[in-house]
């Protein structure tokens, strides 16, 4: 086992030094569309977490034994099975969750942050960081994720996690939500400030002109 | 005929995968740089969506639907939880045998497509529209169209975008908006434009 410094590299380094969504630009597909609530968002992250860490342990751990050209089909199988495991306990006891999330359940699969680690970092890895990097990686997913719920919800409905904050005018309150809020496309500007805003703090990550 | 044509609309242009369900995004924003490569990339995304729709189509409905085994004698099998594992699988087989068909009789298209094949198996878009397809329990005819259609409309999306990013390259932008942040702003603004379409009622 590595000591305690790479551990903390490992497991927090992807929240913002290295963070797969602003920098990396992996699994931005299936993230985006479940952001409207942070109640579904919060489930999204935690079966993302769940499948990255336990696909990164499980490859990492027959990585000596998987030819290199098929190792592609190695993968997908592991993580598609996993999904599968996610998809069915969803089903079976948070069946409303799982109905308004529909198809992006299923969309982890070609989530490229789980496959990109798996090929990145859990190929030659051993499996305990291997299951640290994919946590870390989920959280750092995680965290774009409910900044960008917590901003949609809360100007798009006036609430948070479900429960009202500002009350709507249409219920007899003051707050008039912002409709755009609830539209795809907020989703995007409300990253690309993210990453504005990143950037500003750590301009190493700036790209060249 | 009405109904297919509305769907083939609808695909393409209400329910574009990529900008309002933010499907493919990966290489989306990655193969954006140019408009030739971008083109090329969608065309390819239109063939395997064209045909791995409707295949898996066809996958569900004979194989995997609460009691399509019936005609081997399983009438009560339900193996549809095995949806995922399957699709990617059948996914992943038909990028092959395109990418070989294509070596051998079209090498020109091959070349131009090159590297973009074997990466469109993890495209979310190709995977998402055919989850879409299930559940939404379109029938044979139904798929074949909504397979074109949201394959077309990623094509121009995808397409559009790369316009616009060659003309980007010439303006001065905020340096921790530059690449990254900007494309997303640019994808933005495209959803918005995209939204009008809504209002067109079939």
């Amino acid at each position: 086992m590595a000591n305690a410094k790479e551990i903390k590299t490992v497991l927090f380094g992807p929240i913002f030094a290295n963070n797969p969504i602003a920098l990396q630009v992996l699994g931005i597909c299936s993230a985006l569309a479940v952001t409207t609530k942070m109640d579904k968002a919060l489930v999204m992250c935690i079966a993302l977490t769940f499948v990255t860490a336990f696909s990164n342990l499980f490859i990492s751990t027959i990585r000596n034994h998987i030819p290199s050209s098929v190792r592609i089909i190695v993968q997908m199988t592991i993580i598609a099975s996993l999904v599968i495991v996610v998809d069915q306990f969803l089903k079976a006891y948070a069946y409303d969750v799982a109905k308004e999330l529909s198809v992006f359940v299923g969309l982890i699969i070609t989530n490229c942050i789980v496959m990109g680690r798996a090929e990145a970092y859990a190929m030659k890895s051993s499996p305990g960081m291997s299951f640290l990097d994919g946590i870390g990686n989920g959280l750092g997913y995680s965290v774009v994720l409910m900044v960008v719920a917590f901003i949609r919800e809360l100007g798009g409905s006036g609430s948070v996690f479900g429960v009202q904050i500002m009350p709507l005018i249409s219920e007899g309150g003051w707050y008039q939500p912002i409709g755009l809020l609830l539209m795809p496309p907020s989703a995007f500007i409300i990253i690309a400030c993210f990453i504005w805003i990143l950037r500003t703090y750590r301009p190493e990550q700036i790209e060249k002109a | 005929m009405e109904h297919y044509v509305s769907l083939f609309v609808r695909a393409v242009f209400i329910e574009n995968l990529a900008l309002s369900f933010f499907l493919g995004m990966c290489t989306f924003l990655a193969v954006s740089q140019k408009i030739k490569t971008a083109f090329g990339l969608g065309v390819a995304v239109i063939v395997v969506l064209g045909i791995s729709v409707p295949v898996n189509n066809l996958v569900y409905n004979v194989l995997l639907a609460p009691g399509a085994l019936e005609w081997a004698g399983f009438p009560e099998a339900d193996l549809s939880f095995l949806g995922f594992l399957t699709y990617i699988g059948v996914i992943a087989a038909l990028v092959q045998i395109l990418e070989m068909i294509l070596d051998k009789f079209f090498p020109a298209l091959y070349n131009a497509l090159g590297i973009f094949l074997p990466l469109i198996t993890v495209n979310c878009a190709i995977f998402g529209a055919v989850a879409f397809m299930v559940e939404r329990d379109y029938n044979f005819g139904e798929s074949v169209v909504f397979g074109l259609g949201s394959g077309v409309g990623w094509a121009l999306a995808i397409t559009l975008l790369a316009g616009i990013r060659e003309k980007l390259k010439y303006a001065d932008i905020p340096a921790g908006l530059r690449g990254l942040g900007s494309t997303f702003l640019v994808v933005g603004l495209m959803g918005l434009g995209f939204m009008s379409f809504s209002g067109v009622s079939l």
